[in-house]
């Protein structure tokens, strides 16, 4: 009962500066959100709005330097296995096999080397590499290269899965693929995920809610609820209305400096 | 819809499994190929010889005829006939010792540089300055400190190894993608455990580069580290040679320690190529 009132992620007005020798840089300003467990959330903005320094805050990779980063309720201090993060140039352990990156996380918590087969077997599967199970990330693609980052970020139990820009790098098709297969996992497992991207397209396939920001200082322009069904039709008409919507908000701040 | 169905891209398929076409040809033109220059330089060495440019370079068949009494003995009979073993044993024991020992010192103080920033205050301006003196310079204190003899050859190759594995270990240690730690921290991997699992394994391709670039100065620096007073050894062998003003003897020596140091790289190159498989641009 606590719990589910509890929103798994809470940032509350928080900013984060970047000091380089004689010059500060405002890469968040005054962040205010809450995500709930279970919701697919998308921050979409240009360059510089700061989705990746908020996405890094919430995994522990950088502190805020005023406001209260919470997961469920208590400060993240730093990165947890719990907060999983799949990065947009992979990270990938180029040493490891595809099987030895996944049981990387297994390993670590300390299990035994017949747990973290169930484990990664389970998880190879669930990505749909079982041919590359001894493969070295060299001799994958991207797409699978990223199918990899995901199952190493789930088989470590993680119950909120952050992305930074994941498909970024991924040529079209491979990107659309991946896309439904994200999704086919988000709603069989009941992760959270928070997604970085700078698709407006990419963000309406994907989430219930999709966080526009704007750059100069970054920070958190609006927050769009999508009551669209699933699966989501790319041509539709409510498709491209809020496209159409999303993308005026991503460019409102030109609009001001314009005037 | 599954995970599985829609899994492969036909893009991709490990290195190995790609079919290759192989004929006699492609099978035998890398090692025509390398066998060029040489045989020119063969050529040119017998025309060169045989027209008098020189006197003081014997034929290549002299020289070729002297390399079968250095190593088997039986047509000059002199104090060097069938002593190639002996010599070349005597050379491989400093060669690889003093290369131990410089692996030995170079891998822990190059890590420690790497990883600490005090032990890189502390030690990287002495070894810069220390690092441009060659090993010739060393020679005579070499000797004062270690005295005529072994100890000093050893002492000198294994000078001539450090700083390669030194510098290539730094190297490795300090160009680990940053991307990795935030990695492996969000994975539960954090601390003094990211050293083992995550510095030493993304340095081992440079740390294998030093140790490879340190075997063959330790060849290199033989002739040097044989100038100490030793009896045995291609170095000495090198230096009697010109002592006595045999050239021969002296060429020998040389080609042998070409070969000797040619097959321990070939060797090392095996080693990581088997250790390294994981690493796409290494494979030498």
């Amino acid at each position: 009962m606590a719990e589910s009132a509890t929103p798994i992620i809470e940032i509350k007005g928080v900013s984060k500066v970047f000091r380089m020798q004689d010059q500060t840089i405002h890469a968040l300003s005054e962040a205010n959100l809450s995500i709930d467990k279970g919701e697919f959330v998308c921050l979409i903005g240009a360059s510089g709005c700061g989705k990746s320094t908020l996405l890094r805050i919430m995994a522990g990779f950088e502190q805020p330097s005023s406001g209260d980063a919470l997961m469920w309720g208590r400060p993240i201090a730093g990165p947890d296995p719990t907060r999983g993060m799949v990065f947009q140039d992979y990270a990938l352990f180029p040493w490891l096999s595809v099987r030895d990156n996944i049981g990387f996380g297994p390993g670590a918590r300390g299990l035994s080397s017949g747990e973290i087969k169930q484990i990664t077997d389970k998880f190879i599967d669930l990505v749909g590499l079982a041919k590359f199970a001894n493969a070295y990330p060299h001799q994958l693609s991207g797409g699978m290269k990223q199918r990899v980052a995901i199952a190493r970020v789930l088989a470590n139990d993680a119950e909120l899965v952050l992305m930074d820009e994941p498909f970024g790098a991924l040529d079209a098709m491979t990107r659309e693929r991946l896309q439904d297969e994200l999704l086919d996992i988000w709603q069989r497992t009941k992760l959270t995920v928070v997604f970085v991207t700078h698709s407006v397209e990419e963000a309406i396939v994907l989430a219930n809610r999709v966080v526009v920001m704007t750059p100069g200082p970054g920070r958190i322009e609006s927050d769009n609820s999508l009551g669209l069904p699933r699966p989501r039709d790319v041509s539709s008409p409510e498709f491209n209305d809020i496209r159409r919507v999303l993308g005026a908000k991503l460019h409102s701040h030109h609009a001001k400096k314009a005037a | 819809m599954s995970i599985a169905q829609t899994s492969l891209s036909p893009a991709v398929v490990p290195a190995d499994t790609r079919p290759r076409r192989r004929s006699l040809w492609s099978g035998v033109k890398p090692t025509m190929l390398a066998l060029i220059v040489p045989a020119l330089l063969l050529a040119f060495w017998q025309v060169a010889t045989t027209l008098q440019w020189t006197r003081l370079i014997p034929t290549p068949y002299a020289v070729a005829e002297y390399m079968v009494d250095f190593a088997v003995g039986g047509i000059y009979d002199d104090a060097y006939s069938a002593t190639l073993l002996t010599h070349l044993l005597a050379s491989m024991s400093r060669v690889y010792g003093g290369f131990a020992l410089a692996a030995l010192f170079a891998l822990p103080i190059g890590l420690m540089i790497g990883r600490m920033p005090w032990a890189r205050m502390l030690l990287d301006p002495f070894l810069q300055v220390m690092r441009p003196i060659p090993v010739t310079a060393w020679l005579p204190l070499s000797m004062i400190l270690f005295g005529l003899g072994a100890k000093s050859a050893f002492a000198l190759v294994c000078l001539g190894a450090f700083y390669p594995i030194l510098l290539n270990t730094v190297f490795g240690v300090r160009a680990v993608d940053p991307k990795l730690f935030e990695a492996a921290s969000m994975l539960g991997c954090r601390g003094n455990a990211q050293f083992y699992k995550v510095v030493l394994p993304a340095a081992v391709p440079s740390i294998f580069t030093g140790l490879r670039l340190g075997l063959g100065l330790a060849w290199f620096v033989i002739v040097v580290g044989e100038m100490t007073g030793v009896p045995q050894g291609l170095g000495a062998v090198i230096m009697d040679g010109r002592t006595l003003s045999r050239t021969e003897l002296v060429i020998c020596g040389m080609i042998v320690i070409g070969l000797a140091g040619y097959l321990s790289d070939r060797i090392v190159v095996a080693i990581g190529n088997r250790l390294l498989r994981w690493s796409p641009n290494h494979h030498g």
